[in-house]
């Protein structure tokens, strides 16, 4: 019998191509997404070089981070740059072989949402994009993260990573969540306890009934906010969920394949006493919907919360961090969260923009409208889930409501299309990022759930979804 | 790659923490199909005032450390994307070397890919140079990369520690493309396995 192991070590130790003298692993890659922003100089990177794509059938592209979101994207493109770095993938994509799926088909969206909606992201399987929320795949028991250019050109040539092995974190919760918490809300907290640098150097598995009852949905964006809290991947054991979602999705495979490949799958979990090198047991009763009020995510309180000050801090770049942040946000110590009033309204990206978000929010704002005040906008994360929140009915209660209903993309998460929050413009966003000029220069962003952000645009304020 | 054996230059305080790769190199500029070009968009959003003037405050617009090779930072440094506009950025802009007590993980990664050497030290030392690197001009530090040695500007020398695969990489500028392409026989046969056991995998 060999010794426990966790889900991480299993997937590892199934892909390795060898061990090299410099204690690092060549590691293989099953499955690589690209788009328009980090492959151009990977692709000229093999054009110079004269080398081949090893897979091409392991790679798959879509247009995401350009892409404009208004009616007419067909004919308009926001800028001359992102006119040459969208024709850029569709060319090189022609040129290497690889499938390309253009911005005007129904399956283009988000990387991190077509992946697994296409069923090209499956359990146990090894998967890397240009792009650092491919941890988002990690809710499916997969290896996935984000990778630089280099990186990419290394996988498009040699279908491999030279790899240290990581630290295994797991991060245990268990029990119900209360009224109006979501998976977003346990995302941040976890964030707001461990540090945007408590996962550095590790692969963080999930564990316990809180995770496991999440939907698929529910546990991709825990998984996609692995990264906030520094993590390259996250991780959660495959179980029936996971295999009644992959099913029937157009890559996954079908009939006896199908059934051979769940019989592989269920050996993807812990042994009972495998070692982690940490563990974090946290308290799902702690835990009430969230909102950052800063420039990091960290930086994150429960909405019933007010402003923090630094007053206290005594170590000098924490206080001139907090100081600074305060200054950007423009908010004062001692402020309620919930009496902050926003200018707009951001529901979408890998973080939040499928369906089970959509139905949040219409349950949020049916029969109900955005407040004048407040310019609310909902981008759904593909256009397989716009045409399904379509067939449900959700877009009806959306335009009613006042929303601006749009094409899919990732849009107003980091503004590379027209998307943009105007300077010293307040957002309530369901992204991932509340850096400094993440959002458009001098945007302030406060990220939430996507119920908190519905219901930040009926009010026109940062309000606690659970007196809504 | 450039490759990276030793280099002598005026270090630049940075005493910020959680630099993420937004404020490294804003979205806007990531619209680029080069690698070249980036450096005067390297921390523009903190860099320029909203004129497009200099902003005088920040640190690399002071006379002193125009030329700085070097920048010691707060701890969890390039946090956020995978940018290697980051790196490829910083780089442009004349920086060789980023010295803090922690990175984070892609972007220490996308350095060594770039010739950027990224070092970690302890925080009570990060302390220390940073007062060291206030200094303006006379805040010269030898870095070497064979010998794993800072030499601060009054001559005390510091030891710092670098995986052994990337310290070779560097200091040879050698791409570890051509090396993996190497093993093409060991991927291939790795391939053969993973396909009798996963052929879902597979075409």
């Amino acid at each position: 019998m060999s010794n426990p192991r966790t889900l991480y070590d299993k997937i590892w130790d199934a892909h390795v191509v060898e061990e090299q003298q410099s204690g690092n692993s060549l590691i293989y890659i099953d499955r690589h997404i690209i788009h328009e922003v980090t492959s151009p100089q990977a692709f000229e990177g093999l054009r110079v070089a004269g080398r081949p794509l090893r897979r091409p059938d392991a790679i798959l592209a879509v247009p995401d981070h350009n892409v404009p979101t208004t009616a007419d994207r067909a004919t308009r493109v926001d800028s001359i740059e992102s006119k040459t770095q969208l024709d850029a993938l569709e060319r090189n994509c022609a040129e290497f072989g690889v499938e390309y799926i253009p911005m005007m088909d129904a399956r283009q969206g988000i990387v991190h949402i077509i992946g697994p909606e296409q069923g090209f992201t499956l359990p146990g399987t090894t998967i890397v994009c240009g792009d650092s929320h491919t941890s988002t795949h990690g809710a499916f028991g997969a290896l996935a993260f984000g990778i630089g250019t280099s990186e990419v050109e290394h996988v498009m040539a040699t279908q491999t990573l030279i790899l240290k092995r990581s630290k295994n974190l797991r991060i245990d919760l268990s029990g119900d969540l209360g009224l109006g918490v979501t998976a977003k809300d346990v995302a941040l907290a976890i964030i707001g306890t461990i540090g945007t640098a408590g996962g550095t150097g590790s692969v963080i598995e999930f564990t316990g009934s809180t995770f496991r009852d999440l939907s698929m949905e529910g546990r991709m964006t825990v998984c996609n906010m692995a990264i906030e809290a520094g993590a390259r991947a996250g991780l959660i054991e495959p179980d029936e969920k996971t295999y009644e979602y992959v099913k029937g999705k157009p890559k996954a495979p079908k009939g006896a394949a199908f059934e051979m490949a769940v019989n592989y799958w269920n050996s993807l979990k812990s042994d009972e006493g495998a070692k982690y090198d940490k563990e974090i047991f946290i308290d799902v009763a702690d835990i009430v919907p969230q909102v950052t009020w800063g420039t990091s995510p960290e930086d994150v309180l429960p909405i019933t919360g007010v402003v923090p000050g630094a007053d206290n801090i005594s170590d000098p770049e924490q206080k001139a961090s907090i100081e600074r942040a305060l200054h950007y946000m423009g908010l004062k110590p001692g402020e309620k969260l919930t009496d902050l009033k926003v200018d707009k309204v951001f529901i979408g990206s890998c973080t939040n923009g499928r369906i089970e978000d959509m139905r949040a929010v219409a349950e949020v704002v049916k029969g109900r409208k955005v407040a004048d005040t407040v310019d609310a906008l909902i981008v759904p994360g593909s256009g397989l889930v716009r045409l399904q929140a379509e067939e449900e009915g959700l877009d009806k209660i959306f335009i009613e409501a006042g929303f601006d209903w749009r094409e899919p993309g990732c849009s107003m998460c980091l503004g590379m299309n027209a998307d943009r929050l105007k300077p010293g413009e307040r957002c309530a966003s369901t992204s991932n990022r509340n850096f400094e000029g993440r959002q458009g220069p001098s945007s302030r962003t406060h990220l939430v759930s996507p119920a908190m952000a519905a219901a930040a645009a009926i009010t026109g304020q940062l309000t606690d979804i659970r007196e809504l | 790659m450039d490759k990276f054996t030793s280099i002598r230059a005026v270090a630049a305080p940075l005493p910020m923490i959680n630099v993420d790769t937004d404020m490294i190199i804003p979205q806007e500029h990531l619209k680029t199909i080069a690698r070249s070009g980036l450096g005067k968009y390297a921390f523009s959003n903190i860099r320029y005032n909203d004129d497009g003037s200099e902003n005088a405050d920040f640190i690399l617009n002071q006379p002193a450390y125009r030329s700085a090779e070097i920048l010691i930072a707060g701890e969890n440094f390039g946090c956020g994307s995978s940018r290697e506009h980051a790196p490829w950025a910083l780089m442009d802009l004349g920086l060789k070397c980023v010295i803090a007590p922690s990175f984070a993980d892609i972007f220490y990664g996308n350095c060594f890919k770039n010739g950027l050497l990224p070092i970690k030290l302890p925080q009570p030392i990060i302390d220390e140079l940073m007062k060291d690197a206030e200094r303006g001009a006379n805040a010269i530090f030898t870095v070497d990369l064979e010998n794993l040695e800072i030499t601060r500007p009054d001559g005390d020398v510091i030891k710092f520690e670098i995986d052994g695969f990337r310290q070779h990489c560097l200091i040879n500028g050698l791409d570890d493309i051509g090396l993996t392409i190497e093993k093409d026989e060991k991927i291939s046969i790795f391939e053969d396995q993973q396909k009798a056991q996963q052929p879902w995998l597979y075409k």
